[in-house]
């Protein structure tokens, strides 16, 4: 099976995007929401960060990678409210 | 959904999946999104990249803190009132920029980062490309960043993990032995912490 985010080394990948002056934390008002979703089931014991990681690297590797990083994380999210049975 | 899609329909088409699990989350009694909102809001007001610029300061003006910060770096941090674990615990280490050796950090796998030091990270920490390359190609990814080393220093990457965070004290720039420790502070930045820029 191939693991889309085991990126060390890999090869062709072009230039880092690197945004001038200081960046702001979020670039879209649904990331802030995302990263407090994730932050909420994490406090609250509904999942581990490391279950986290693991949902965000079993993506399709075709979603993976073009996904932006927050969508990654709203799919993990999703992926583990099912398998808990949060929301069903 | 296709990978081609514009950025900003597909940045719409995100947001409308977040709001439509957020009002379900609503309805089932889970959370509202004040509690959301807050629980951002309280992030940033402590995981700020101050943190991290004034525990460079002190290391730059105080030896036995540095040698400490050097040594047990989660001990030092709990001495200046920071909590590392914003998400679960974690075993921080700071490492050392000198004139032999630059460090810089990266976490190939996912987006691992001492937040609590430098706030949420920067967009191209977190990419696909900046993961896959510094650790094969660093010295040409330093220079992307307007970062170019003398030839003989070395360059150590290091790859952080969910349980192993890295943090780089950079160099005390030269004509700086005045400075009090808040004008220090003010003298570095993010990538300095990370490895992509000298301070």
């Amino acid at each position: 099976m191939e693991r889309p985010h085991d990126l060390g080394g890999s090869q062709g990948f072009g230039q880092i995007e690197i945004e001038p002056g200081p960046e702001a934390p979020f670039h879209h008002e649904w990331e802030a929401r995302v990263f407090a979703l994730n932050r909420f089931f994490l406090k609250r014991g509904t999942y581990t960060l490391d279950e986290f990681r693991y949902a965000a690297e079993r993506m399709d590797p075709e979603q993976y990678r073009g996904a932006s990083y927050y969508e990654r994380w709203l799919n993990a999210i999703e992926t583990l409210l099912a398998e808990k049975g949060v929301l069903e | 959904m296709s990978v081609h899609m514009h950025d900003h329909e597909r940045s719409a088409a995100v947001s409308n999946r977040v709001k439509s699990l957020v009002a379900r989350l609503e309805r089932e009694g889970i959370t509202t999104e004040a509690e959301l909102d807050s629980l951002v809001d309280s992030f940033l007001l402590s995981a700020r990249p101050e943190n991290g610029y004034a525990i460079v300061a002190r290391a730059w003006t105080d030896p036995s803190f540095k040698a400490q910060l050097l040594d047990d770096a989660n001990a030092a941090m709990a001495s200046m009132g920071i909590d590392l674990s914003q998400w679960a615990s974690v075993t921080l280490r700071v490492v050392e920029n000198t004139p032999e050796n630059h460090n810089v950090i990266v976490c190939t796998l996912c987006s691992c980062y001492p937040i609590a030091l430098l706030g949420p990270s920067p967009s191209w920490y977190k990419s696909l490309e900046y993961r896959a390359r510094v650790v094969r190609e660093p010295r040409k990814v330093l220079e992307e960043f307007g970062l170019t080393l003398p030839p003989q220093t070395l360059i150590t990457v290091w790859d952080s993990t969910a349980e192993a965070r890295y943090m780089v004290l950079p160099m005390r720039p030269a004509g700086t032995e005045d400075y009090a420790e808040d004008e220090l502070a003010a003298l570095v930045t993010r990538n300095g912490l990370i490895g992509t820029a000298p301070v």
